[in-house]
């Protein structure tokens, strides 16, 4: 009896092992020839379109700043970890990311609720975090070492009461929020204020909790009150569920939501039921600058034809900004590594030019996005 | 009137997947005294393996949205069985909390290996029957709904008949009431907790197909919160009892349905489990649980 047993743990546990060894990616080699940058994403779980396509984003530019030379003479080693998108990992990985691989800056992440969550680590080491595409204002008011490269919710909350007033024409919405995402919250937030200054009225505020699956209550509710149409701010997940279930209640409205809806499986869920949606985001592949259809070429190359999206270019930009801010700052000691990245003005980076104003955000153009036949189509560009 | 009838069939076909879950804590409950924390993932297996199965029947069609269905209930009759086997039976003369915390690790080794094997990113599932919405006068009611009410009768009558009317029905309840004396009379009692484990997990697989076709993204943590509000929905109606916990499955369903659709759709788990300590304070034993003194 003992003996079987044994034999059946053994395998298990050692499988368990390697899996558990595998997932801290990146293969370190040892400290003083590289520069070491930690990064942590969702690479699985309910937001894992997002951390993969930020991951890949990041990859690109730190693979295109190695091949060409490095900085300050040194290749950049990228050593990043998965938080399950999950709350409550984020904090362990990014102290374990300090304390242990002793890496310079921290990159990440996409879902504000989570860079919430590592920012007091960074702060407290006094490890500069840059978030490529955390949109809530809170992220950068927990200290002055913790940055974002992307526009900041109360401006995304005020382009789409603008978009819900101008081009919806729409007077009376109904909001459905999440309750449990820190993102959510605060676009609902931001958006009621300016769609109310503005004449609108909203007509009923229903929440919900991420990983809930069943939304029908909510929106018969929404029915009832007839809005002219509805503001979704959640992840895509959520979102497309929501679409899917909100068409099968006979709701025929536009619903829209914001730069939390741009993911692959927001149509793979959401189907024919998402025609005529509207979401802002923080840039269009579709743009025709030269910078974005260089990254655009370089990104379809590396990853076998794939388009990147708005992650992927916040990832990238991310990632372009910290090398920047390294080569200006002359040393990775960390408080001169702060002032240059508090610095950065002006960075042509993919989604814009990157300047950093003094509560560490940038302030860039918001992209509005339909989608057309089951895929992503570009509406408008809105500036500051 | 017309919203409340809507939220009232919301949360009928909600709570009608809760009742097939609760359905499985409350039967080895019955027969084991332990809450099977495990049953909540057997739920997601279900959902994955009607996402794989699907792939060999023709799409959105009745014969073909029965195999699967079946097909998946067998898998997870299957799982349930083994996971008896080999987790809890080697453990079953030792003290009861032991084979709790194993459940719980069970639980969390079929959560962990589903994320290996099936990814952890939510996967779009399949369409299995045929989909249509029908409108009475505003009042709408999809297919997949309607296939929830239809499936979850028929199998609660078929469980009524399996546990009250067969052979290894009644050796169910006997062992329920008393297994040592279950034993003296002839009853195989290793035979008769598989049977139940694979029952209940049979009626887990079919809640997790229901529950994929009404909100198709499923995932290997999809099992947590439902598992949660069945086993809620168990002690409700009075675990052990079966008519109870289906009873307590649609009630938390029609519950949810309102406190969502309400203002207080924050608070929503909040009501759900503030009206359940309520009855536990004033019925200790459940809705329809008989009250059972505690012999030493």
């Amino acid at each position: 009896m003992k003996y079987w047993r044994g034999l059946i743990l053994a395998p298990v546990l050692l499988l368990l092992c390697t899996t558990a060894c595998n997932k801290s990616g990146g293969g370190s080699t040892a400290g003083g020839d590289t520069i070491k940058v930690g990064e942590f994403a969702s690479l699985t779980g309910s937001e894992a379109a997002f951390g993969q396509a930020s991951h890949k984003g990041t990859q690109l530019a730190i693979d295109e700043i190695n091949a060409g030379g490095g900085v300050l003479g040194k290749k950049i080693d990228l050593i990043y970890d998965d938080n399950q998108s999950m709350q409550g990992q984020s904090a362990t990985i990014v102290r374990k990311l300090i304390t242990r691989d002793n890496v310079i800056a921290i990159l990440g992440e996409v879902a504000s609720g989570r860079s919430l969550e590592a920012a007091p680590v960074c702060q407290q080491f006094k490890i500069p975090q840059i978030s490529p595409s955390s949109t809530n204002p809170k992220v950068t008011e927990m200290g002055d070492y913790i940055f974002r490269v992307c526009f900041i919710d109360p401006f995304q909350g005020t382009v789409m009461a603008k978009f819900a007033k101008d081009t919806l024409k729409a007077k009376r919405v109904a909001v459905l929020s999440d309750a449990a995402s820190a993102y959510s919250d605060g676009l609902q937030k931001y958006f009621k204020e300016k769609f109310i200054a503005d004449g609108g009225e909203i007509v009923v505020d229903q929440k919900y909790s991420s990983g809930d699956k069943d939304f029908k209550a909510q929106l018969t509710a929404i029915k009832a009150a007839n809005p002219d149409a509805i503001f979704v701010p959640g992840y895509y997940t959520e979102a497309g569920l929501i679409v899917l279930q909100a068409r099968q209640l006979g709701i025929t409205n536009s619903l829209f939501g914001g730069d939390g809806w741009e993911g692959p499986p927001l149509i793979q869920i959401g189907g024919d039921a998402l025609q005529g949606c509207y979401f802002s985001t923080h840039y269009s592949s579709e743009n025709k600058s030269p910078e974005v259809q260089e990254f655009v070429k370089k990104f379809q190359a590396k990853y076998n034809g794939e388009t990147p999206d708005a992650m992927a270019a916040l990832g990238y930009d991310s990632a372009m900004v910290l090398a920047d801010a390294i080569k200006r700052a002359g040393t990775t000691d960390s408080a001169k590594l702060r002032d240059a990245i508090a610095a950065t003005k002006d960075f042509p980076g993919v989604t814009g030019k990157t300047t950093l104003d003094e509560h560490r955000n940038a302030s860039k153009a918001a992209v509005i996005i339909t989608i057309k036949d089951g895929h992503f189509a570009y509406v408008e560009t809105i500036n500051p | 009137m017309n919203e409340f009838l809507q939220q009232l069939l919301n949360g009928l076909s909600l709570g009608a997947i809760y009742a097939l879950i609760a359905l499985g804590y409350t039967m080895v409950y019955g027969v084991l005294r332990f809450i099977n924390f495990a049953h909540s993932d057997v739920f997601m297996v279900g959902a994955f393996a009607g996402y794989y199965l699907s792939r060999y029947f023709p799409k959105a069609s009745l014969p073909g949205g029965f195999a699967v269905l079946i097909g998946a209930m067998l898998i997870c009759a299957l799982l349930g069985i083994v996971i008896e086997r080999l987790a809890y039976r080697p453990l079953r003369s030792h003290s009861k909390l032991n084979v709790l915390i194993t459940a719980i690790g069970v639980s969390l080794f079929l959560e962990n290996t589903g994320q290996f094997i099936f990814g952890a990113a939510p996967k779009p599932s399949p369409v299995l029957f045929p989909f249509k919405l029908f409108n009475f006068g505003g009042l709408v009611l999809s297919s997949n709904q309607i296939a929830v009410f239809v499936v979850t009768i028929v199998l609660l009558i078929s469980l009524h008949f399996i546990v009250m009317r067969t052979k290894i029905g009644t050796a169910m309840r006997a062992l329920s009431f008393n297994p040592v004396a279950a034993s003296l009379v002839g009853i195989n009692n290793d035979i008769v907790i598989s049977f139940t484990f694979g029952l209940g997990s049979a009626l887990a697989g079919a809640g997790g197909i229901l529950y994929s076709m009404n909100y198709p993204a499923i995932d290997p943590l999809m099992g947590i919160l439902p598992g949660l509000k069945a086993f809620v929905a168990a002690v409700l109606g009075g675990i052990g009892n079966i008519p109870g916990a289906a009873l307590g499955g649609v009630l938390i369903g029609v519950i949810e349905s309102f406190s969502n659709g309400s203002h207080w759709s924050t608070w929503t788990d909040a009501i759900a489990f503030t009206l359940l300590i309520l009855i536990l304070l004033f019925r200790p034993s459940g809705l329809l649980g008989k009250l059972e003194v505690e012999k030493v």
